[in-house]
């Protein structure tokens, strides 16, 4: 029997204390994410997409609810390195090269040195960044650093890809050319990917299914199967289809916004 | 022998509970102990290793000599707390910072001349210039007065670097604003420059306070009347009435800390503003 | 535009000869006032009247002036420099080298203890909380104060030499490298952590390969505060020691017999040695920070 089902959240809640008073930032989140999926979340800043993203990654703890990844706790799962986590920044480190920089987390697990080089390869052949080893990070731009990052990410072997508004800094014609490199890349790895952004038509273009949230406290207003076919053009999103989505996941942000 | 195993058994108890207030969450009340403890048990340790191992008390006495001394000694300790500290470093402390403001704002508005004395001041900082001291004793005699100027000296340099270069710290954004305004130069910096350069100013304050004590009591090594710390010190030491000189230490240690704690006070309530200050670094 | 203009908007170089000019000028000016009263003195004792031009020149050449000349200091240390064997008590370079290797060793392990003191403050919060209230204080203790009486306990110990003074300059310098590098091993930010913790990295993996790198900018500007604050030590330290040497022991025989010259050429001679040790500093400070492609 395959294990289909690769993340699983119920009941999640999590309050964070801060020093200007309790901030509820996620309430009775209930999600189920299968093998395969491309999933993004989608809402207004304090929703909690990020929050969610990161208690499935283990970078914080839920207040209450129940939450597996591959089956056991967050904590196990980001100990046996389920999972590839790309931020908001690059974050990469300038005294290393690009290489010796997406390099690093296989230096970490313990990866030999051939197997290291042999990953390096791969990686930066996956996002198009061959040639590029021996520069350093501040001779590359924002969005070739982005895709570093995401090399990074791809080094090791996980079967689940985190990703948090990995292309909010860059400007949109980047952006369109990154997102066409996501898909054929989440294609050719069949790697479960979950993605936090701002951008309605990034998270309509993307994914299988869109998760709309909303702050205050942060939680699930709507879940969208995308019925989009797997080979998406950029074009696609003139499409009729696509705009219908468009407007679920619009009519979704403003039921949560007045919900205030 | 009972004294030591037992100072180091309260040395592993404190260590413990240490341990366990670590693990708390934040509070302020249990913040404190963790550096009492430490320093309650050092002091029994302190105590028991020189009964315990016969240490002369040329070499070092053991604390409870040194507080005896201390509280039949207050007459003299505070006279010479009131020579070095008030008269000494408090003078000096205030005159260097004085001047090196007035130098700032020079250096601020003519920028040849701030261009020109950042390395000047920047290699006068590092400089040991506790080595003037001889010569401002040579010039302005016995008195405190030699013991002021060399503590004026000695706090210029590090805090004109500091002001400096928090003058310079404003956003454009919030520049540009002032300029949209009209505002002139003086309204510029009173309303903007002088707050955003605070952070800098106290950095560098409160490692003048340091400097103003030591530079106060070592200028009394070389000349002084009959009364002053670093006169003390000096006297007492090669008697070898160590304990004296160690009730002189407590003394300056106090005066040192509560020195450094006004302008820490000071610092939270001008810059109550400023990130660090917040609690949010 | 200031195109090509040797003012430029970022030289440094004639503002601080500019400076430095003027300096000069109002020193050699303050010699003749200081010098002056002992010069009348002199005269009215041999019922001579000195014009202007014989106070200058005679202000500008005394013998144990109050306020030596630069060309005075000048030659005076040239005097006792080049002209002496380095072997000689009366040679500077003698008492120079004696003070440059109690700075030296107490900055070494200065710094060795900083460093390691930093990384315990940052890695078990139960040091941090305990030691660094004791750490600030130990600075508001003036250890140079009480540095002669250390001398003279540990040499009645049996320690002497360059030992007891390399201690207190150790004291000295560690202070600096400890709040520096304690703020540079905690600069990392957030996302670099949690980057870190998702690779499920050990503590000895981060603090190798994330804090130390990045703290590399911060402990050099602690090395150039420590070196500063050893060399002031190894001064200090040496005055009490009543004929070991060293620079501080020069100043202070200056100072008892009244030779003002052996006072400022020792001053002169401490700052240079100050001047050239952070200079060194600072030369690999900008080799390895650019080579890191960290910013300093």
């Amino acid at each position: 029997m395959v294990q289909s089902e690769v993340i699983k959240v119920s009941n999640l809640d999590l309050t964070f204390e801060t020093n200007d008073g309790p901030v509820h930032a996620l309430k009775n989140v209930d999600l189920k994410i299968d093998k395969g999926d491309f999933v993004s979340f989608i809402g207004p800043s304090g929703c909690g997409k990020t929050t969610l993203l990161r208690v499935l990654a283990d970078l914080d703890e839920p207040t209450d609810g129940d939450v597996t990844v591959n089956g056991v706790s967050p904590r196990e799962a980001r100990e046996t390195r389920a999972y590839g986590y790309v931020f908001q920044a690059a974050g990469l480190y300038p005294w290393r090269t690009i290489a010796a920089n997406v390099k690093l987390p296989l230096e970490i697990m313990g990866y030999s040195k051939e197997e290291q080089l042999k990953r390096v390869a791969k990686v930066f052949d996956l996002v198009e960044l061959s040639g590029f080893e021996k520069k350093f990070p501040w001779q590359l731009s924002g969005g070739m650093q982005q895709r570093a990052s995401i090399a990074r990410a791809l080094a090791f072997d996980a079967d689940i890809l985190l990703m948090d508004e990995p292309f909010g800094a860059l400007d949109e014609i980047v952006r369109d050319h990154l997102n066409e490199q996501l898909l054929k890349l989440w294609k050719s790895t069949n790697k479960t990917i979950c993605f936090v952004t701002h951008s309605i038509p990034e998270a309509v273009y993307l994914s299988t299914r869109i998760v709309v949230m909303s702050p205050r406290p942060g939680r699930i207003i709507d879940i969208i199967d995308s019925n989009l076919p797997a080979e998406r053009p950029l074009e696609i999103r003139d499409s009729k289809e696509f705009i219908e989505i468009s407007q679920r996941v619009r009519e979704g942000l403003r039921a949560g916004h007045s919900d205030e | 022998m009972a004294y030591f195993w037992g100072a180091i058994v309260f040395w592993i108890l404190a260590w413990l509970v240490n341990i366990w207030i670590a693990r708390q969450n934040e509070s302020r009340v249990l913040n404190v102990l963790p550096p009492i403890l430490f320093g309650v048990s050092v002091i029994f340790i302190w105590e028991a290793s020189v009964l315990h191992f016969e240490v002369s008390p040329v070499i070092l006495p053991p604390p409870s000599a040194i507080y005896f001394k201390f509280i039949s000694s207050v007459p003299i300790l505070w006279g010479d707390f009131v020579q070095t500290v008030i008269k000494g470093a408090l003078s000096g402390y205030l005159m260097g910072c004085g001047a090196a403001f007035a130098v700032s704002l020079i250096a601020d508005k003519f920028k040849f001349f701030e261009r020109g004395i950042l390395p000047i001041g920047n290699f006068l900082a590092a400089m040991p210039i506790i080595g003037i001291a001889p010569i401002l004793v040579m010039w302005y005699g016995y008195g405190w007065q030699s013991k002021a100027a060399v503590v004026a000296v000695m706090v210029f340099f590090p805090i004109l670097v500091n002001t400096v270069q928090g003058m310079k710290m404003s956003d454009k954004i919030h520049r540009d604003l002032m300029q949209t305004y009209n505002a002139s130069y003086f309204q510029t910096l009173l309303k903007l420059r002088l707050s955003t350069a605070m952070p800098f100013i106290f950095n560098g304050l409160k490692i003048c306070t340091t400097l103003a004590l030591i530079g106060a009591i070592v200028a009394e090594f070389f000349g002084s009347p009959i009364r002053g710390m670093g006169f003390r010190i000096s006297t007492e030491a090669p008697r070898f009435a160590l304990d004296m000189v160690w009730a002189e230490i407590t003394v300056a240690a106090i005066a040192g800390s509560l020195f450094y704690g006004g302008v820490v006070l000071l610092e939270k309530w001008i810059t109550f503003w400023h990130p660090s200050q917040r609690g949010r670094v | 535009m200031n195109k090509g203009s040797w003012i430029g908007s970022d030289n440094k170089i004639l503002p601080v000869v500019c400076i430095m000019t003027f300096i000069v000028i109002i020193w050699y000016g303050f010699s003749v006032v200081l010098n002056a009263p002992w010069e009348y003195d002199k005269a009215k004792r041999g019922s001579i009247t000195l014009s202007t031009a014989d106070l200058i020149s005679q202000t500008w050449s005394q013998k144990r002036p109050k306020l030596p000349t630069p060309h005075q200091v000048t030659k005076e240390i040239w005097d006792t420099t080049i002209n002496k064997k380095i072997t000689s008590k009366r040679s500077l370079v003698y008492h120079g080298l004696i003070t440059f290797y109690e700075t030296i060793y107490g900055f070494v392990f200065g710094t060795g203890l900083g460093i390691l003191l930093a990384i315990g403050i940052v890695y078990n919060r139960a040091t941090a909380m305990s030691v660094m209230p004791w750490i600030i204080t130990s600075q508001t203790i003036p250890i140079l104060a009480i540095a002669p009486m250390i001398i003279v306990a540990l040499g009645s110990a049996g320690f002497s030499g360059l030992m007891p003074i390399a201690i207190i300059s150790m004291y000295l310098s560690f202070f600096p490298v400890v709040v520096g590098m304690v703020k540079g091993l905690k600069s990392p930010e957030q996302l670099e952590i949690d980057q870190m913790k998702t690779w499920s990295a050990s503590k000895t993996q981060v603090l190798f390969k994330l804090r130390a790198p990045k703290s590399t900018p911060y402990l050099f500007t602690s090395l150039k505060l420590g070196m500063a604050a050893s060399l002031v030590g190894a001064i200090v330290g040496e005055l009490p020691s009543g004929g070991g040497g060293g620079l501080g022991f020069r100043m202070l025989s200056g100072s008892t017999f009244g030779n003002t010259l052996h006072i400022w050429s020792g001053l002169f001679s401490a700052a240079i040695l100050a001047g050239s040790l952070i200079a060194i500093i600072s030369v690999i400070q900008r080799v390895v920070l650019k080579r890191m492609a960290l910013e300093s």
